[in-house]
């Protein structure tokens, strides 16, 4: 707990301390960027406004001190509490992510069952498929399915809508490379598995090959994906900056795009800490899980 | 990252024998089926020689690219930038392989003179991601604990800045720049391989064969480049082709989100990116740089994978 408190401070306070020490005047940024040129009354108004004018140290106090009581700034561009953008965009990248999360654990599940059932062939195609779609961009995978199942077939919008048919391709280009991932991590383990002597004993028992799958070998497969969850959480929110501008969809991805695009720094900054912090519960969760499926860790 | 090929296929009480007595101590339970030297086995060996072939198409895919890089006017005499506006979105054919782009600029010649940027970032990235992480995992996995501590606290930190986050962070303080992007992803891939560093470090110092080094009283620096780094290097080898992939991918991302490479260049993610208009009327423009990005990543983690399978039997 005291772990996460630190990451939490420890992320705050290099954020804080990268925005000041770059070059750059960010009143002119607040007025309309470097070209705008802004009267000196003008931008020594924005500096009051913002508290740029305040010595350092109290502008890291203050800072801190929004922070706890959930405050992450103002945005240049928007004008607007950085909080309240996030908030507004968080419920369509947090669909987007879980959506996109199951769908991977099921592919991958999938994936690892087969090559767990198939002979070596199949298996050397598993290892080929699964190092494939990880390495797949989620740039160039999101247009190809643009491409198949938009334009081609029509079966499904090209640009994000909010309803069903809307969230599927932005979810599976997601879902598809997270796929490979987690395959790869959990086909180690359950190969492992595969090849203890509990397999052995256990098929001697009379096992089929289903159950020992299913009952046996899945939890150890499972164990060090479970382990991957915020690191997952990582790949999926990058992967939504990635989605949701290809498919023009709202959300806390492409704000925090065009905040990057527009050097809007408090949206940037702010929506990197509210990540951490998701990252840091995430993580604590996935500890959790790890936990419950594995009895050996429970004893310490 | 280990695939045990064919190794599922031994009964479980050959097992044993495999390891010779120095070297192969059972560190944990995802160890004891990684015991080498069995290459006696015709199933293995049937085994192996199917992962020469992927190891030789990676290889040679790989090659390709690097000759791309190195070389582009030999595999495309043409110029990437010549623009012939009549020639606009002429589709595949003979003349144009992969067709032409908006300014009737041969997308092949592009994609091949792409080459060196996009692998360029990849690499770079990657060493900077690498040896920034030899350090933390060498404080970590071998400094005393205060140091461990530390190190643990720092990659916990970049940890919680997931994916190319950092990245953008970086960007909006300094403004899009190749140099920004691949310095911002080799600073996003750093953690995750320190955490594998450091954990090989561990592992290999608490090895059998370093054990008798101490007692046999050789010093730290013998004992650091005699046992511990030969023997973490091959994984950290492994993490290099393994993280290349990544890294070219990332990179590229940033570059089509237009905060890499700047569009006229040909970079394979700014030719995404002004393809990414165009994907309905002209789908070469994005099809073929992005296969460009996917046939090199994907070869760089075979062969990664494959190779890391070479240097664990040896």
């Amino acid at each position: 707990m005291l772990g996460a408190v630190f990451v939490l401070w420890a992320a705050a306070t290099i954020t804080f301390f990268a925005v000041r020490a770059v070059p750059g005047d960010p009143a002119e940024t607040i007025i309309g960027g470097p070209g705008s040129q802004a009267g000196e009354e003008a931008l020594a108004a924005a500096r009051a406004e913002y508290g740029l004018d305040l010595p350092l140290w109290e502008q890291y106090l203050r800072y801190l001190g929004g922070l706890l009581s959930g405050d992450l700034g103002t945005s240049y561009a928007l004008r607007a509490p950085v909080t309240e953008v996030i908030g507004e965009q968080l419920p369509g990248t947090l669909a987007l992510a879980l959506t996109a999360l199951l769908l991977g654990w099921a592919l991958a599940l999938l994936l690892v069952r087969q090559a767990a059932r198939g002979g070596r062939v199949s298996r050397v195609l598993g290892t080929i498929m699964e190092v494939t779609a990880a390495a797949l961009p989620h740039f160039w995978l999101g247009a190809v399915l643009i491409l198949v199942f938009a334009t081609t077939l029509g079966w499904l919008p090209s640009v994000s809508t909010p309803d069903l048919p809307g969230l599927i391709l932005p979810a599976l280009t997601l879902a598809i490379p997270l796929a490979g991932f987690l395959g790869q991590v959990m086909r180690e383990s359950a190969d492992d598995a595969l090849a203890s002597t509990f397999a052995l004993s256990a098929r001697a028992r009379g096992e089929s090959p289903a159950g020992l799958f299913w009952r046996h070998v899945l939890r150890h497969a499972v164990l060090p994906a479970a382990s991957l969850s915020g690191w997952a959480f990582g790949t999926l929110i990058s992967g939504a900056v990635i989605v949701e501008t290809l498919f023009a969809r709202p959300g806390l991805g492409r704000t925090l795009f065009l905040a990057v695009q527009g050097r809007d720094v408090p949206v940037v900054t702010g929506t990197v800490l509210v990540v951490a912090l998701a990252y840091v519960l995430i993580t604590f969760a996935g500890d959790l899980l790890e936990m419950l499926v594995d009895p050996r860790r429970r004893r310490v | 990252m280990s695939d045990s090929h064919g190794q599922r296929s031994r009964p479980p009480e050959e097992a044993p024998e495999a390891p010779p007595a120095d070297m192969r101590l059972p560190t944990g339970p995802n160890r004891a089926t990684e015991t080498g030297r069995d290459g006696a086995l015709p199933a293995w060996r049937r085994m192996l020689r199917r992962i020469r072939l992927v190891e030789l198409a990676s290889a040679v895919i790989l090659l390709l690219f690097v000759a791309a890089a190195v070389a582009p006017g030999l595999l495309a005499p043409g110029s990437p930038l010549a623009v012939n506006p009549v020639d606009a979105f002429q589709p595949p054919s003979w003349a144009h392989p992969f067709g032409t782009d908006e300014s009737g600029r041969d997308v092949y010649t592009r994609v091949v003179h792409g080459a060196r940027p996009s692998l360029l970032i990849g690499v770079a990235a990657t060493a900077i991601g690498l040896v920034l992480a030899l350090v933390l995992g060498a404080a970590a996995g071998l400094g005393p604990r205060w140091l461990d501590f530390t190190a643990g606290r720092v990659t916990e930190v970049f940890f919680a800045f997931p994916g190319i986050l950092l990245a953008l962070l970086l960007i909006a303080l300094t403004g899009p720049s190749p140099v920004v992007a691949t310095i911002a992803v080799g600073l996003s891939v750093a953690p995750g391989y320190a955490r594998i560093i450091g954990g090989e470090f561990r592992r290999v110092r608490q090895a059998g064969y370093v054990e008798a080094a101490v007692l046999l009283g050789h010093g730290w620096w013998r004992r650091f480049t005699g046992h511990i780094l030969p023997n973490a290097l091959g994984s950290v080898f492994v993490l290099a082709t393994l993280g290349l992939g990544q890294t070219i991918v990332w990179a590229s991302a940033l570059s089509f989100l237009g905060l890499g490479t700047p569009p006229p260049a040909a970079e394979w993610g700014a030719m995404l990116a002004a393809g990414r208009t165009y994907l309905e009327v002209a789908p070469w423009l994005t099809i073929a740089p992005g296969t460009a990005i996917v046939l090199a990543a994907t070869a760089a983690t075979l062969l990664g994978r494959s190779l890391e399978q070479r240097v664990r039997e040896s």
